[in-house]
């Protein structure tokens, strides 16, 4: 399959056009009160300093945009097999539904009577998560997956706090965890230790018991892991930490591949985020709007975030009565049009969540399989074991025997049409691609993929700068990053751009 | 059981896709998961079963008309209000290349999201008159609570001053976030006859030990700091930095807080062609004027131009990601990951189709109105403005003279009119006290509505 990417050579906003024209109407009808009241506002703070920003008709704003777009991939495009991503087909009658205006025009401060239809929403997906995690009570307020472990950390800190135990200030992360475990971590004021992975691809139990401590304060883990193995020795490592009277916290990045069929809760897990937009289907938006709704058992219930929604028999209410809560780690409610799209998608399938998770890790093994059959890619790790939502693998061998990158792999992908997995994470194995093709992709797909790194592959012991000098496709070639983060040439906006055009760099 | 969203759910496909993996049922790629933790029930989500969408479209109009809107317009405030969302913000943001696209990390695939969000970043640094603007935090009260911690890991110092007429979320949400970090959140106190952060009190809190000023223009209160410029040249005395949280749609009227002196912006993009969405999804902005330190300290993506490795054209990248948790990890800037990109370039396009002309007729709308409700509720004799001389922007905090603030929410709700939130909801002291929002949206005859039904309830109210 042949693919050309949209070019357009779309200027920026700024350089559209040279004509100032009538920009969207806005009514005269106040300009008498408001030349009054600005007579009387200190001359200081009215605005002086220009305004650049360009006055353009709206056929010219559509089109600019709508040619951007083009230049752009998402899952209604092609796949988008992004390791620990979840980028699953985000089903339009979630969108549609979610979009109504008597979801959208809600005020956060309206009388909770006149908006008891979207409290009972937010209530049942929080029954909902609470079942499917195993689970006690959910907040739905933290606005994404990061914000809700920083969340779960906080419980942890408060939980020791209020047993006169501030001694436990280490939270364990495996070297091989998401990023933002650690730095979730760190914002919670925990030291952050370390633990690595065993060849197994599970979590190295020997160190683990190592690194334990009476200042342990908790572990957080993701089942499956990074390298999309179920860590089988779980209940082991459960009971380890709760011996220590630490806390067990689940990073529900990976929960994909296992709903409807193990919960995090009966793993021993005293702390769960999710991720809405990955797991349940509300869409990235090119990097968010997210939604992480936190779940907890029963004795840290009063340590979650306020307010969660109640219901008394009659009505629904925002409840601001948990007695620890560790305060509010956001404004309002949380990310409501996440959260109801999520609502639609759970209402839809039901009891076929497990298909989901089912046909995810079916689809997952599948190309798995036909790319071990390639020349160059290995499988570090869990020799012999089965991934479950997504794998990793590894262009080492491609890389010393033809001088092919992950990198330059990635970019031949992007050229059929295709986009990249995630690449060079977990950081425990080099020249990885991390790829995970969820539920929604097809077979025919599926298949493209394998075919399309098999042709690379091939092509690298053949032409190795054939592949490195891809991609040629997309609407521009490969970028110099060098250029693009050197102190000297750096532009994160216009104004810099420009300095740097006219000094003719 | 085969499903429409999961292609390869048909028995046929399923058996040719196990038989590559020379397996004969699904759970056999489960076989590594202990038994005794198998879920051994169905889960128990939903309605029993998978829904149609004619079903489960039903189901859901169902719930949602349990919703109530106003007829006119809503004029319930409190840091967000209801705006027009312009038809063609909503066409560009349900364009799927964008809404259903992932973070940026393949730029060569990705030019046309990366350009309007560095569209958004070039547009917001101008309105808020700063250097950088960030590629977008998750809301105006995550966007202080990140621009709190930056600035304590710039100066190296704890201690935050936070004025009393910001909005009581974000500081609490600044509280939990500063949590982690130790810091010391010190109050700077109202005055009580300007409704505006206390300078003396101020003066008298500011020292060394001080990283940084939290203030908000127009606060709460919707009354406009006015000595905004004082309150930065005093912060900047004692080494310390001035974090300024601003309304984006008044800075078509009043000056971006960056021209001020301020060293760190934030604000919330709600209003910009962005729904109340009954308080999110928003995006929250963060921007610092030129400084290598704050940029280094800088939470959250960045978007930069580049040139092709070739060298003859001009792309954008994702740029300074050592800052990031994916590279940096436990020493990163910031855990955040997923942000509200989508949000930002709804704010660009939103921006881009008002132009500087439209911003600033919008100002001029928002502020003429607020100005007209004053001058009505005044004339009632029942309401007045709970500060009297001083300059309201959008949301104007009204008095009601002893009477319950709580009650009048109330009886204007059963009359069809949304005004709040009842300040009894976060301050004790204040029961007679309650905000009122005007924007675009409200006619003249809405504004008289409202003071015609409020005076009559304000009869009726002992």
């Amino acid at each position: 399959m042949t693919f050309r990417q949209a070019k357009w050579e779309e200027p920026v906003v700024f350089e559209l056009s040279s004509f100032s024209r009538q920009t969207f109407l806005i009514d005269d009808d106040f300009v008498n009160e408001a030349s009054e009241a600005l007579k009387r506002v200190p001359k200081s703070l009215i605005r002086s300093s220009e305004l650049k920003i360009p006055n353009l008709s709206e056929v010219e704003v559509v089109r600019h945009y709508n040619r951007l777009s083009q230049m752009s991939y998402g899952v209604d495009v092609g796949p988008v097999p992004l390791g620990s991503c979840t980028m699953k087909y985000n089903p339009k009658i979630c969108e549609e539904l979610a979009s109504d205006p008597r979801v959208t025009d809600l005020h956060p401060y309206q009388d909770e009577e006149e908006v008891q239809g979207i409290l009972e929403i937010m209530y049942l997906v929080q029954k909902w998560l609470s079942e499917i995690t195993g689970m006690d009570e959910c907040s739905l307020q933290p606005p994404a997956g990061a914000a809700g472990e920083f969340v779960g950390a906080l419980i942890i800190r408060k939980y020791h706090h209020d047993r006169g135990h501030d001694n436990k200030n280490e939270m364990i992360v495996p070297e091989a965890a998401h990023g933002s475990n650690p730095a979730s971590s760190a914002m919670a004021g925990f030291k952050v230790v370390k633990i690595p992975t065993a060849p197994n691809g599970e979590t190295d139990i020997e160190a683990l018991k190592s690194v334990l401590s009476d200042n342990t304060a908790g572990l957080m883990l993701t089942n499956p892991n990074t390298l999309g193995i179920f860590e089988s020795s779980i209940i082991e490592i459960s009971d380890l930490i709760h011996e220590r009277d630490a806390l067990m916290y689940y990073d529900g990045a990976n929960l994909n591949g296992i709903l409807g069929i193990v919960r995090p809760g009966d793993m021993g897990f005293d702390i769960v985020h999710l991720n809405l937009h990955k797991t349940f289907a509300a869409p990235h938006g090119g990097g968010g709007p997210g939604a992480g709704a936190v779940c907890v058992k029963r004795e840290l219930v009063e340590y979650l975030p306020v307010p969660i929604v109640g219901f008394d028999g009659r009505s629904y209410k925002l409840r601001y009565d948990l007695s620890r809560t560790i305060g509010r780690v956001s404004w309002f409610y949380g990310n409501i049009v996440p959260i109801v799209k999520s609502f639609v998608y759970i209402a839809s399938l039901g009891p076929a969540l497990r298909e989901v998770a089912e046909i995810s890790v079916l689809n997952t093994n599948y190309l798995m399989s036909k790319l071990m059959r390639l020349k160059g890619i290995s499988l570090p790790y869990g020799e012999g074991r089965w991934r479950k939502h997504e794998f990793v693998v590894s262009f080492e061998n491609l890389l010393k025997e033809t001088g092919v990158s992950a990198e330059d792999v990635a970019k031949a992908l992007l050229d059929r049409g295709l986009h990249a997995p995630t690449i060079y994470f977990p950081l425990i194995v080099k020249e990885a691609h991390m790829i995970e093709v969820t539920e929604t992709e097809t077979k025919e797909n599926i298949d493209r993929l394998a075919k399309a790194y098999e042709e690379i592959v091939d092509l690298a012991y053949k032409n190795p700068q054939a592949v490195k000098s891809t991609p040629t496709n997309t609407s521009v070639k490969r970028l110099d990053v060098l250029v693009a983060n050197h102190p000297k040439t750096l532009a994160p906006t216009y104004d810099y751009l420009e300095k740097l055009k006219s000094q003719g760099v | 059981m085969p499903h429409n969203w999961i292609p390869n759910s048909s028995p046929d496909i399923k058996k040719e896709l196990m038989r590559e993996l020379g397996i004969n049922e699904i759970q056999e790629l489960f076989n590594d998961v202990p038994t005794k933790i198998i879920l051994n029930k169905g889960l128990s989500v939903g309605f029993g079963k998978p829904l149609t969408e004619y079903e489960v479209r039903r189901l859901f109009n169902e719930l949602v008309s349990k919703n109530r809107l106003s007829s006119i317009p809503s004029f319930v405030g409190g840091g967000v209000c209801q705006h027009y969302v312009p038809s063609v913000v909503k066409a560009v943001l349900s364009r799927p290349e964008f809404y259903t696209s992932y973070t940026p990390y393949q730029a060569e695939i990705a030019q046309g999201l990366l350009q309007a969000i560095f569209e958004y970043q070039s547009l917001m640094a101008n309105l808020y008159g700063v250097k950088i603007v960030n590629a977008s935090m998750y809301n105006g009260s995550t966007a202080s609570a990140e621009a709190v911690l930056m600035a304590a890991r710039v100066k190296k110092k704890k201690k935050i001053l936070v004025s009393d007429c910001a909005h009581p979320e974000i500081v609490e949400v600044i509280k939990s976030w500063a949590f982690g970090a130790g810091l010391d959140i010190v109050k700077v106190r109202m005055d009580l006859k300007s409704g505006e952060t206390d300078l003396s009190d101020l003066r008298s809190k500011l020292d060394g030990s001080t990283a940084a000023v939290f203030i908000q223009t127009p606060n709460f209160f919707g009354v406009v700091e006015s000595a905004l410029k004082e309150i930065i040249e005093e912060t900047h005395k004692f080494d310390a930095l001035s974090i300024v949280y601003s309304n984006p749609l008044s800075l078509g009227v009043f000056e971006g807080p960056g021209n001020l002196g301020a060293d760190i912006v934030v604000g919330d993009v709600q209003g910009l062609g962005i729904s109340l969405n009954y308080g999110g999804p928003s995006a929250g902005i963060l921007g610092i004027n030129d400084d290598k330190e704050l940029l280094r300290q800088l939470p959250g993506r960045l978007i930069g131009a580049t040139r092709t490795l070739s060298g003859d054209e001009l792309g954008f990248t994702m740029i300074l990601q050592t800052r990031e948790q994916h590279i940096k990890r436990e020493k990163a800037t910031s855990n955040i990951t997923t942000n509200s990109s989508l949000e930002a370039v709804g704010a660009a396009v939103y921006l881009t189709l008002l132009g500087s002309q439209g911003l600033r007729k919008l100002g001029e709308a928002i502020l003429g109105r607020t100005h007209y409700l004053i001058k009505r509720l005044l004339d009632t004799g029942l309401a007045e403005p709970l500060f009297r001389d001083s300059h309201y922007f959008r949301e104007v905090s009204i008095k009601f003279q002893g009477r319950s603030a709580d009650q009048v929410v109330k009886l204007l709700s059963s009359r069809g009119i949304s005004i709040g939130p009842a300040l009894s909801k976060f301050y004790k002291e204040l029961s007679d006290c309650s905000l009122v929002c005007v924007t675009e949206l409200h006619a003249r005859r809405d504004i008289d509505v409202l003071v015609t039904v409020l005076e009559d309830v304000l009869r009726g109210v002992q």
